[in-house]
């Protein structure tokens, strides 16, 4: 297990180099700079603006310099939030969205199994339509729909809930914002759920146990859920990366201060630096949740073992 | 000022939030005509009466009889568009920032609720014979919001650094008019030499490479605050922080969080306290004007930053009174590439495509806030009477049939097309206008125009190119109530002229107006300027912008004004 952990931290290593070298370079390739602007800067104050950011020097040199910074954990100053260091933006705005994110992933995956399950258990009846028909309005209604309905109902006609922003914190501010995350997640989830749970329970070992006489709820929980959650873990992998690194649709209609703006703004202001970062950041996240997700499958499923 | 939107001056949307902008002073009349014909009087006595104390205007009386009871708490939601990216007013880019900056700092003049210039930290000013120097004398009880006291030591602190190239500032050229300023930005000259000198601790004397009437308006910009060095040294970038920032406004920053709000509280020590109401202001970042919208309407905001213009007949309908549209000082044209066929050196094929827009259609039914159809380049300014085609007073019907026989004289016909390329940055209704003017050059001349779309910065580069470009949509919002930042755009060397315009007529009157001290004589060179740029017709102007946003009729003292500045400790809460 140790030596697994290690030989796919090895293996990080040059996957996040490639996915660095290929940011690095792609945004640079897109027209424009991060200091153009109509009215065209004075010619010293924008030699001076590219030779703090180090713009002046060849790619190649400003390349292995961000590598040598990365090292040191330093994602260096951000081009648009001048005050900032991309470092402090990231650490600012991801508890942020790691708790809507969190939050949002675990109810789905707590509701999605549960209503998948019920789904498959009473698959072709009522319950099952009832579901399979919320769950694909959940898919096919994207957030930006979703999201101000929410907001129209609950915020502007019912006055229950804060239309926007995060106060001081309050569950009453996240209310809105988790739940329409957690929507397409739970619609999703529920869907990978119902189909593997559907397969399992028509499996033969499902079939002994009833065989055997045991209770439907005993041979659910005990024998089917495991098998049954293999796809849906492998989903949730990269889902959790996605959802806690901040959807930009989510955050800037509640206007949460995430990290997911970070990326389109930076990409629009040509912001080098915290595109990186935010690159950089989610790459790694990436992995770490694939990483993690194929320890689960160890738990989950007895063929799989890791040496 | 960079503009990329339409209708209304673009506030920076979700997916195009790099227009920096930033409005500066509101040149403002009275005062100017005065110091300019009665130098040697007591200016600054003259200058004051007629504005009263900041704060004071247009706010109704307070009592029980009048039915205006102030409300108990005094806290203010404002709505403010993208997040501000910095707090430094020297480095400070767009009208997020400054909107804070506005309440956090004061320079030596302020803007009162109207857009009247009011003093700030200079209680009074003279000017000499020759407008070249400005003295300004400081207010005694002006405090930096730790309790020391505000110096002119401090403004020239604050400006030799707006115009060190080593700051970065994006908005050194506001303080340019300042003797040697563009030298020392274009880092011939040390900072020490900018033409700024406290002459004691209370006496500010700033001296102008050459008259200039709106310097005035000037220094009611952020990037002429003055900075409280000792927290800028201890600190370096991060003064700007809560606990850090010192500054000389009606209020003190206590909580930042980037991409959500600014929270800020009354500075005790600030000279006009007394007549301060608001305690606590929020700046909300809401970049999404539709949620905008909903937070206001769940009462989370006393005002929007913007509205969005798909929602404008829902609000007519719903929310008449509480819909707040004034001008603005901003002008949406269309610019030709002149140092390209076919628009090179073809003047009637580019008078031909001026007239076959119809720009009623385009303010009526496309943009549709108010804005007003525009035959000339600069909008309504102070001391300026702005100037039109000769066409403007004909009807639509006579513009095409000049149009259709401008076409030909051009050497185009219904059987020899022109082929034209319209260039606009990705935007809905930038999109919506060269959609109807694309038709409208069908359906009069027969052009057959390619609507290409870029997004900002790539459309920013092909502009400044010119290789590419054929037309090209653009917007200017002024930087200062004076006729003078439209008139410096279309100069040859100007950093803004994407045209290749290259008129020695023109460089020559407008250079004449910079130097110029008589009110009168310099608008009538303006003036004189702005003809010879519609008879040249490098662009087409097409409307004039206007402001639009909500704000809630609690919220007393809030007034429209062309620049669409405005200060909290101006506005107070009634009873709702």
């Amino acid at each position: 297990m140790l030596r697994y952990s290690l030989r796919r931290f090895l293996g990080a290593i040059p996957t996040l180099l490639v996915l660095i070298a290929l940011a690095f370079f792609m945004i640079r390739l897109a027209p424009g700079g991060p200091f153009d602007q109509e009215r065209a800067l004075p010619p010293q104050i924008e030699a001076n603006l590219r030779a703090a950011y180090h713009l002046d020097e060849p790619l190649p040199q400003q390349f292995v310099r961000y590598l040598g910074n990365l090292l040191r954990g330093d994602f260096g100053p951000s081009f648009q939030y001048r005050d900032f260091t991309v470092t402090e933006l990231i650490m600012t705005g991801f508890p942020v969205s790691l708790r809507l994110g969190g939050t949002a992933i675990l109810i789905a995956f707590v509701v999605g199994v549960t209503a998948g399950s019920i789904a498959a258990l009473k698959q072709n009846r009522p319950a099952d339509y009832a579901v399979m028909g919320v769950s694909m309005t959940g898919i096919s209604i994207p957030n930006f729909v979703m999201a101000p309905l929410l907001i129209l109902v609950f915020a502007v006609y019912l006055g229950w809930l804060p239309a926007g922003g995060l106060g001081d914190g309050s569950i009453r501010n996240l209310v809105l914002p988790v739940v329409a995350l957690a929507l397409p997640q739970i619609a999703y989830i529920a869907r990978l759920t119902r189909g593997s749970m559907i397969e399992v329970l028509r499996s033969n070992f499902i079939r002994t146990a009833r065989a055997q006489g045991l209770a439907t709820r005993t041979i659910v929980m005990r024998h089917a859920l495991k098998p049954a959650l293999l796809p849906v873990v492998s989903y949730l992998g990269p889902a959790t990366a996605a959802v806690i690194t901040g959807s930009v649709v989510i955050e800037q209609i509640f206007g949460v201060p995430g990290i997911g703006r970070f990326f389109v703004q930076g990409a629009l202001n040509r912001d080098y630096t915290l595109v990186m970062g935010v690159v950089v950041f989610y790459g790694t996240l990436i992995i770490l949740f694939n990483f993690l997700v194929d320890l689960a499958y160890a738990w989950l499923d007895p063929k799989v073992k890791y040496s | 000022m960079a503009d990329s939107g339409a209708g209304v001056p673009e506030r920076p949307t979700p997916s195009f939030a790099f227009a920096s902008r930033i409005r500066i002073g509101n040149g403002e009349t009275k005062i100017m005509t005065r110091v300019l014909w009665m130098p040697i009087l007591g200016l600054a006595a003259l200058a004051m009466t007629g504005c009263g104390p900041a704060g004071s205007g247009g706010r109704a009386p307070i009592g029980g009889e009048s039915g205006t009871e102030l409300a108990e708490e005094q806290v203010i939601h404002w709505g403010n568009g993208a997040d501000p990216g910095t707090l430094d007013p020297q480095k400070g880019r767009g009208v997020p920032g400054s909107n804070i900056q506005r309440d956090l700092f004061e320079g030596l003049i302020a803007e009162a609720p109207n857009g009247d210039l009011i003093p700030g930290v200079a209680e009074t000013w003279d000017v000499s014979e020759d407008g070249l120097t400005y003295t300004f004398h400081l207010r005694e009880d002006a405090r930096w919001s730790n309790g020391d006291a505000v110096t002119a030591e401090d403004f020239v602190f604050g400006l030799r650094r707006a115009a060190d190239p080593a700051t970065l500032s994006e908005y050194s050229f506001i303080v340019a008019p300042i003797l040697n300023a563009e030298a020392i930005t274009a880092g011939d000259l040390p900072p020490e030499e900018l033409g700024v000198r406290a002459i004691d601790e209370r006496t500010l004397e700033i001296g102008l490479r050459g008259p200039t009437p709106y310097f005035l308006g000037l220094l009611s910009h952020p990037v002429t605050y003055p900075v409280h060095r000792p927290s800028l040294e201890e600190h370096g970038v991060r003064f700007t922080r809560p606990g850090n920032l010192i500054g000389n406004g009606a209020y003190t920053l206590v909580e930042a969080v980037v991409q959500s709000h600014v929270r800020l509280e009354r500075n005790p020590y600030y000279w006009d306290d007394e007549s301060t109401t608001i305690d606590v202001v929020y700046h909300h970042a809401t970049e999404d004007t539709t949620a905008e919208l909903k937070r206001y309407r769940a009462d989370e905001l006393d005002a929007t930053y913007f509205i969005p213009k798909a929602q404008l007949p829902w609000i007519r309908e719903n929310l008449p009174d509480e819909l707040t549209i004034a001008p603005y000082l901003g002008s949406y044209y269309y610019g030709f590439n002149l140092t390209k066929p076919p628009f090179k050196g073809n003047l009637a094929l580019r008078r031909a495509l001026a007239l076959a827009i119809d720009r009623e259609i385009i303010t009526k039914q496309i943009t549709n806030a108010g804005e007003i159809a525009a035959f000339g380049f600069v909008p309504p300014v102070n001391n300026y009477e702005g100037q039109q085609m000769p066409e403007a007073a004909w009807s639509q019907q006579e513009r095409e049939t000049e149009a259709r026989r401008l076409y030909l004289d051009a050497g185009y016909s219904p059987e020899n097309p022109l082929r034209v390329e319209l260039l606009y940055n990705t935007q809905d209704d930038h999109r919506r206008i060269a959609v109807a003017v694309a038709s409208m050059w069908r359906r009069v001349l027969g052009v057959q125009t390619e609507i290409v779309n870029q997004e900002w910065k790539v459309y920013l580069d092909t502009r400044t190119q010119k290789e590419d470009t054929q037309v090209f949509r653009a917007g200017w919002i002024g930087d200062y109530n004076d006729a003078y930042t439209f008139a410096e755009l279309p100069l040859s060397d100007s950093g803004l002229n994407d045209f290749g315009y290259d008129s020695e007529e023109y460089d020559a009157l407008v250079a004449k107006a910079g130097m110029e001290l008589d009110m009168q004589t310099r608008a009538g060179y303006l003036q004189e300027a702005e003809r010879v740029l519609l008879d040249d017709m490098p662009l087409i102007p097409i409307y004039f912008y206007v402001t639009a946003k909500m704000v809630k009729p609690w919220v007393d003292g809030y007034e429209p004004n062309i620049m669409d500045h405005y200060r909290s400790q101006d506005v107070r809460i009634l009873k709702h």
